[in-house]
Order: structure tokens, then sequence, then C-alpha cells
């Protein structure tokens, strides 16, 4: 006898955000990238439409990075003493189709960048790369609200996805964000309770639960993985289920959690798996946008998704 | 949980006052009130006062479609005001009702059909209203049977077991709940179940008090529709409440606005 398939539907769809502004769209950028608008779980493709494949984004920052791990500085070469080169590289050598600028050097522990300097350094960074940008903070709080709205500003029109705002700390990236015409991600430290709050709190503001990414707050292979993964689920289900509050993609910042990891750096090679296999895992549970530091990683997962995607 | 706006009856004064003076607007206005309170469907009905239903009714259709497209329930008693309401709806129906009397569903199942619409089955019958939960279970028993054998979709039939006035019937309060509890597990798959709220505090005194203990009892039962007042805030509160703690929402801290967001 045939096997019959039950085959689930869903009301609820995720919402699309799109990343990067055209010449046409107002903005400066060569492509944009979308990412959401599915009607099903991962990877369930019977189940409803998947009309974007989940996305990487490479990180780079706004200084040589400090406490990179020697894999990853190889990686790129000499390029990593300048971010703009290293921005190229990651451009040019390994296409990268969409880039995460961390404002790391405006941290008052790295290098406490002032304002300005930030500001000029998104200027020049979209004058030399045309992918669309993620732009994040240093993480903070009060050096954040003073940096994030120039960088923002910098950058109108570009339609940039900017974050991360926190339950405790938000209204003033909205407020940038509305102004300039971005996206922005909404951080939770992987509460689901509080992702929800925090959506209904921006979208309070005036900013459309259509132009949010909720970044569950993730865990490496081996370091609480599955807690996001669940949460993940649960919120997907939700929002599948009617519940426009969480129906938001997902962005998962891989390479900075998994290079945390002593596992990823017993050797080059381990490191490198431990971030592919980190990232393949997050698809499974619905990550859209995977931020991810080794070209070797991002390559691996990139085909990875072209396989799963290949039906 | 599937809420049907009550106050579209012309037994309330001012949809009567609409009616008689052909004044679109007020009914417009109330449909508009309801929706943005939380109903998902609004009920119509020209109320016992209507000389002429068989007009009053589409023209309450035709005034409503103008603003929504939201389910319309066409509330009467006669098939044949009905079947007017639904050669005048373009938005999606629900027909309320039919009993359990075969000659009343010989003539609303296929009507159903025809126009795609759900329908509510009362399970009441011209023996008059049952006394206890068993009876209600026959009686939904005989519309399901019937739906079922007319190739009637049981996942668009809503069961409704009448809501009896807590002052009238105290004693059956428990079988009402008991048969939403009940209408569930008769077929496979099951049919939703609904009742008329405000009935259960009809001629009593505390009528918002009544109804929202009554309906947090009911969604505990499972459920899955009334027709009420959405524009009484403390019920729709209640209700977005219940429904939280029976996990069929995620708690945030503004869980009644993210309700009412969606």
């Amino acid at each position: 006898m045939e096997t019959q398939i039950v085959l689930e539907k869903w009301p609820g769809v995720i919402s699309t955000v799109s990343i990067g502004a055209t010449k046409a769209e107002g903005g400066t950028r060569s492509n944009v990238v979308k990412i959401g608008g599915q009607t099903a779980m991962p990877l369930l493709f019977r189940e409803g439409v998947i009309p974007n494949k989940p996305k990487i984004a490479f990180e780079i920052w706004d200084i040589a990075p400090l406490d990179f791990d020697e894999e990853l500085l190889c990686a790129y070469g000499k390029a990593i003493r300048d971010p703009f080169a290293w921005a190229e590289v990651c451009v040019n050598d390994y296409k990268a189709e969409l880039l995460c600028l961390k404002m790391q050097g405006t941290h008052p522990d790295f290098g406490n960048k002032t304002p300005q300097d930030a500001a000029k350094f998104v200027s020049t960074l979209l004058h030399k790369v045309k992918v669309p940008l993620v732009i994040l903070g240093s993480g903070d709080d009060f050096k954040d609200n003073l940096v994030m709205p120039v960088c923002s500003e910098a950058a109108k029109g570009e339609r940039c996805l900017i974050g991360c705002a926190v339950q405790e700390n938000y209204k003033t990236l909205v407020a940038s964000v509305l102004a300039d015409g971005h996206n922005i991600i909404a951080e939770s430290p992987i509460d689901i309770n509080i992702a929800k709050q925090l959506n209904i709190l921006i979208s309070d503001m005036g900013l459309a639960l259509e132009r949010i990414a909720i970044n569950p707050t993730i865990g490496a292979l081996g370091y609480g993985l599955e807690y996001a993964y669940s949460i993940m689920e649960r919120a997907r289900l939700a929002a599948l289920s009617g519940d426009k509050t969480l129906a938001s993609p997902f962005i998962c910042f891989v390479g900075q959690e998994t290079w945390k990891t002593k596992e990823a750096k017993v050797s080059p090679q381990q490191g490198i798996i431990w971030e592919t296999l980190t990232a393949t895992s997050l698809i499974q549970s619905g990550a859209d946008l995977l931020v991810m530091r080794h070209p070797q990683a991002a390559r691996n997962v990139s085909k990875h998704i072209e396989a799963l995607f290949r039906e | 949980m599937f809420i049907i706006g009550e106050l579209i009856n012309g037994m309330y004064s001012n949809i009567a006052f609409a009616l008689k003076e052909r004044d679109k607007k007020i009914v417009q206005t109330c449909a508009l009130e309801q929706i943005s309170n939380g109903a998902d469907a609004l009920d119509l009905s020209c109320g016992p006062a209507s000389k002429n239903p068989l007009i009053d009714l589409p023209w309450l259709v035709e005034a409503v479609q103008e603003v929504t497209d939201k389910p319309l329930c066409l509330d009467s008693g006669k098939p044949k005001v009905i079947e007017e309401g639904l050669k005048a709806a373009k938005n999606k129906t629900i027909i309320n009702s039919t009993t359990a009397d075969i000659e009343k569903l010989e003539i609303l199942i296929p009507l159903a059909k025809k126009y795609q619409s759900k329908l509510i089955g009362i399970t009441i019958d011209t023996r008059g209203i049952p006394q206890n939960k068993d009876q209600r279970l026959e009686l939904a028993a005989v519309i399901l049977t019937h739906a079922g054998e007319n190739d009637f979709p049981i996942q668009d039939l809503y069961l409704d077991p009448i809501a009896m006035p807590v002052n009238v019937a105290q004693s059956q309060m428990q079988d009402i709940l008991g048969a939403i509890h009940e209408f569930k597990m008769i077929s496979d798959p099951s049919p939703k179940t609904v009742i008329g709220l405000s009935n259960v505090s009809q001629g009593a005194k505390l009528r918002s008090l009544i109804n929202r203990t009554f309906l947090t009892m009911a969604v505990a039962s499972g459920l899955d529709s009334a027709i009420l007042d959405p524009n009484d805030k403390e019920l729709l509160d209640t209700l977005i409440t219940a429904e939280l703690i029976l996990n069929k929402n995620i708690y945030c801290d503004s869980y009644l606005e993210a309700y009412r967001k969606k």
C-alpha cells in the first residue's frame, strides 16, 4: 500500500525583508537580497512556498580584528589589516552577496572611534563595495546610541539591515531606521516572549513589522544551539499559524559564536567544520540570514544550500 | 477563536432605524467598529420587527460588504430570506442557521453547498429545546449524518448546542459545556462549535460578567467560535487571556495588543 504523506497547510506567511536598494529604488547597491517570504516550515517544499533561499553575509569589522583566531586571519591574508581591503576580498574573491559590518572600533574598549569617524567609514565602504549591507553597533548601548544614528544617516536610502535593537535599548535605533529607510534587527536573549514583545514595541513606534528581522541569539554547536533551535521552531510555528508579531525572518550570528568555542580553535579544519555545522543546523530550524566568518565555511554552507534547494 | 460580531441586528434600535430609513452609514459604522475591536465575521439579522426580510437582509449584506470583505453570517430562521442574502453576498458567508429538522436540512445543506457557504446547525428540532447533553448529542448526530450523506464538508459545519439563559436553565449549563466538548469527538474530521453567547445572560443583571465567565469555560471546553459583542472590551480581554492560558498564542507582556494586531 502506498504511504500517504500528510501535508500541513499554514495560513500565515513570514515577511519578506529586502536588504539593499538599487539605483532604481533610490540607493546605489548592485543587488537586493531578499530573505523570508515562506509559507512553510524550513525545507518542507511541498507544504508551501519558500521563495528565498537562506543567505550568507560575510562578517567584517571597521577595524582590524583584535581577537580573531589565527585561522581566520590567515584566510584573508594581509587584507584583514585594512577593513576596506577585507571587504573587497569578501566581495571580489569570495563572491559575498551581502556584508555584515560590525562597528567594533567604536566600542570604548576597542578604539572608541567617534561617531563622525564611524559615519565616514560607512560612507567610504558604501562607495568601495556595492553589495547590500548589514550594519551592527559595537554592543555598547550608550555608544551605539551616539554612533548608529549617524551611521544610519550616512547610509540613508541604501535600505540596510541595522542592529541590534534590544528590549532595554531600541528607541534611538528605531527612530533612525524609520528616518533613513532601513530595516532593523530585533535581538532577544533566546527568549520567545521577549522576541514577540520587542517586535510589538518596535511596531508601536511606527516601523512596520515587515521591516524587522529577529536575532533570536544562538549558541554554536555544543553551546546551546538546541535552545535557539527550539525557540526558532516555536516562533515559526506560531507565525505560520497566523501570529504576525512573530512572522519575521531570522538572522543568526554563526561566525561570532562558532569562533568563540574551544573546539573551533583546536585545528583550522575543525573550526571550519564547526562553523559549517552550526550554520547548516540553523538552516534546519529556519535561519534566513547567516552571518559567517570563514570563507571556506561560507562556501561549504553555500553549496549545501544549493543542494537543499536543487529539487 | 473565530469571533462573530452580533451587533447588526434589527432588534437593536439603531439598526431598526437604519433599516427603516435605508441609512447605510449606521450599519457600516457598526460593522467597522466591531471589526476594529476584533470581530472576524459579522452576524446580519433584520430582527423580528422587519416587515420585509426578503429585501432587508440583502440590503444589509450590500451595505456591509461595501466596507469590509469579512465573512457575513446570514441570520434568519427562514431559508428563503437566507437565500436572498446569499444571492447578494460577494463576501464569504455562514448560514445562521439550520435546525436538526430534516425538512430544514434538506433545504439549507444544498443551499450552503450551492453558495459554498459555511453552515451553523443548532441542536434543536420541532420538539423544542433539548433538556440535557444527550439530547443535544442526538440532534448533533442527526445534523452531522445528514451533512455527511450529502457531501457537505464537515469542517465547514458549526454545531451550536444552544446557550440557555442562566436564570432560566441553570441546571443545563454543564450540559451545554459538556456538549461543546463532545461535539468535537463525534466525527473525524470534527465539526466546529459555536454559541450565541449573549443568550447565557439574557434577563440577568450582571450580563457582561456572566458572558465572560461562561465564555472562558466554553473556550476551555474547546469552543471554536462565538457570536458575541466584540465591543465589550473586558469580554475580549478575557477571551484573549483564556486562549493564552490554553497555549493557543505565545505570551508576551503586551499579549492583548499582540492579539489585536493579528
